[in-house]
C-alpha cells in the first residue's frame, strides 16, 4: 500500500482545512451580513469553482502559476523555485478548488444567528470585531464544524486540478487519488484496492459526523 | 442626568415624531398599540437606530443631532437594554452572561441574589424558565452599570403570575437605581403600577388623551379597536 500518497493526501486536506477556515471566514461574515454594490456578482465568483470542471480550474491555475503567470512569476523571483509541481502549488490550488465548500456553510450558520443578539453585543460594549470573535463565531461553532469536514472530504477526493498542477510526485504531489489512478494503468488492480478501501471508512464516518452536526444546530 | 430626546423618523405607515425628557431616578413608561413606533423610538435612544432628524442628549453629551451630524455608536453610550424576549448569550451559561460586561464581577453575585437565580449560575439560558431568563438579562444590563437602562417590554412573554412578581421586584429596585429608566409596555396596569410618568405613544407621536379613551372606551374614537390587550376588568387590582 502506498503510504507516502495517503500521507500527502491527508496532510494536504489538513493544511486546506486549516487554511480555507481561517479565509472563509471573513468572507461568509461579509457575505452573510454586508450589503454593496455587486455583492451578488462577487458571491457567484466565489462559488465559481464548484461549478467549473476541475480540469478548467487546473488550466488556468497552471497559467497562474507557472513561471510567465503572475503568481509563479512572484514566487519564482522571490524563491528562485517553481510554484507548479509543489507541495504548496497543490495546496493552492486545493485551497481554490475547495472554498465555496467552505464559505456557503459557515454562511448559513453566520446567517441563522439571531440579529438582536448583535445588537446585545454592540450595547454591552462590543466592537463589530470583538461581536465576530465572541458572539458570532462561538454560536455557529456546529456550522464551521461542518464546513470544516465538508472542505476535508472535497480536498482527499482532489483529482484533475491536482495532476495538473502538481503531476505525480511521490511524497510531493502525488496524492492518494492519483496513486490509485496510476495503480489502475499499470494493471496493479491490488495496490490500488487497498488504497480505494482506505477511502471508504473515512469519508462515511466523515458523513456521518456531518449529519449528526447539521441535527445539532437545528435544535 | 436627564435624557432629553427629539426624535422624527420616516416610518412605513405613519411619521414619528415627539420629544420628551427623562430625569435620573424617573420611570417614564411608554404605553401604546402595538405598532406604534415604540420600540423604534428605545433602538433610536439605543443607538441600532438612526433618526432622520432631531437630536438625543444625556447630561451634557451630545448622543445624537442631525445638524451637526454626531452619532455616537451603542458601544459607547453605555446604557443597560433588555429586549421583548430574551437575548442572553446561548453559549454562555447564565453566570457568564451577566458578568459578559459587568463592570465588577462581584456583584453579578449580588445581583443574582437579589433576583433569586443564583442557584441556576451554571445553567444554559434554554435550561431556564422564561422568567428566570428576563432576571438574568436585566442582571446583565444592570452589572454594567448602565447610564440609562431600557426596558421593552420584557415581561410581556411570561405568565401572568410571573409576570406580576417580577414587576414588583421592578418597583422596588427602582428606588435604588441612579439612572433614568425607560419602560415600554402595551399593558396599562404595568404602566399605572410603575410609572413615574406615562407617555403614551400611539402612531408615532404623544397622545396623551389615548389613556383615557382606551380606559373609557369612549365610543367612536379609532384608538379603542386597536387599545390595550388586557381587557378592562384586569384594571381591578
Amino acid at each position: 500500500m502506498d503510504y507516502l500518497a495517503l500521507y500527502v493526501t491527508i496532510k494536504l486536506a489538513l493544511v486546506t482545512t486549516a487554511v480555507l477556515m481561517v479565509i472563509a471566514a471573513p468572507i461568509a461574515y461579509i457575505l452573510a451580513y454586508k450589503h454593496f454594490p455587486g455583492k451578488s456578482f462577487v458571491e457567484a465568483l466565489i462559488y465559481l469553482p464548484m461549478a467549473l470542471p476541475p480540469t478548467v480550474i487546473g488550466f488556468y491555475l497552471i497559467i497562474l502559476m507557472g513561471p510567465r503567470g503572475w503568481a509563479g512569476g512572484i514566487w519564482e523571483s522571490l524563491t528562485g523555485g517553481s510554484l507548479l509541481f509543489t507541495f504548496l502549488g497543490i495546496t493552492i490550488a486545493s485551497i481554490i478548488y475547495s472554498i465555496p465548500f467552505a464559505v456557503q456553510p459557515m454562511k448559513a450558520a453566520f446567517q441563522k444567528i439571531d440579529r438582536r443578539l448583535l445588537d446585545a453585543a454592540y450595547i454591552l460594549g462590543l466592537s463589530k470585531r470583538a461581536a465576530f470573535l465572541r458572539v458570532i463565531i462561538p454560536n455557529s461553532v456546529s456550522g464551521i464544524a461542518a464546513s470544516a469536514v465538508l472542505v476535508f472530504l472535497h480536498s482527499i477526493g482532489a483529482f484533475g486540478v491536482l495532476l495538473m498542477v502538481g503531476g505525480s510526485i511521490p511524497g510531493q504531489t502525488k496524492v492518494a487519488s492519483i496513486a490509485i489512478y496510476e495503480a489502475v494503468e499499470m494493471m496493479d488492480y491490488s495496490a490500488a484496492g487497498f488504497l480505494a478501501l482506505g477511502f471508504i471508512p473515512i469519508s462515511y464516518a466523515f458523513l456521518l459526523l456531518v449529519n449528526r452536526l447539521n441535527e445539532d444546530s437545528r435544535t | 442626568m436627564t435624557l432629553s430626546a427629539t426624535l422624527k423618523k420616516r416610518l412605513k405607515y405613519f411619521d414619528l415624531e415627539l420629544s420628551f425628557t427623562c430625569p435620573t431616578g424617573r420611570m417614564m413608561v411608554m404605553i401604546g398599540p402595538s405598532g406604534g413606533g415604540k420600540t423604534t423610538i428605545i433602538r433610536m435612544l439605543a443607538g441600532l437606530a438612526k433618526p432622520d432628524d432631531g437630536r438625543i442628549i444625556f447630561g451634557d453629551e451630545v448622543w445624537f443631532d442631525a445638524g451637526r451630524c454626531i452619532h455616537i455608536p451603542p458601544q459607547k453610550r453605555r446604557l443597560g437594554y433588555v429586549f421583548q424576549d430574551y437575548t442572553l448569550f446561548p453559549n454562555l451559561n447564565l453566570y457568564d452572561n451577566a458578568a459578559f460586561a459587568a463592570v465588577d464581577k462581584k456583584e453579578v453575585d449580588v445581583l443574582f441574589e437579589l433576583f433569586k437565580i443564583d442557584h441556576l449560575k451554571k445553567r444554559r439560558p434554554h435550561m431556564v424558565s422564561g422568567g428566570e431568563r428576563q432576571r438574568c438579562a436585566i442582571c446583565q444590563a444592570l452589572a454594567r452599570h448602565p447610564r440609562l437602562l431600557l426596558l421593552d417590554e420584557p415581561f410581556s412573554a411570561l405568565d401572568v403570575i410571573t409576570r406580576r412578581g417580577l414587576r414588583e421586584e421592578l418597583k422596588n429596585l427602582k428606588g435604588k437605581l441612579s439612572c433614568p429608566v425607560i419602560y415600554v409596555t402595551h399593558d396599562i396596569n404595568e404602566a399605572l403600577f410603575l410609572a413615574d410618568e406615562i407617555l403614551p405613544v400611539v402612531d408615532g407621536k404623544n397622545d396623551d388623551g389615548w389613556l383615557q379613551r382606551t380606559i373609557t372606551r369612549e365610543p367612536g374614537s379609532q384608538a379603542v379597536s386597536r387599545g390595550a390587550r388586557e381587557p378592562r376588568l384586569s384594571l381591578v387590582y
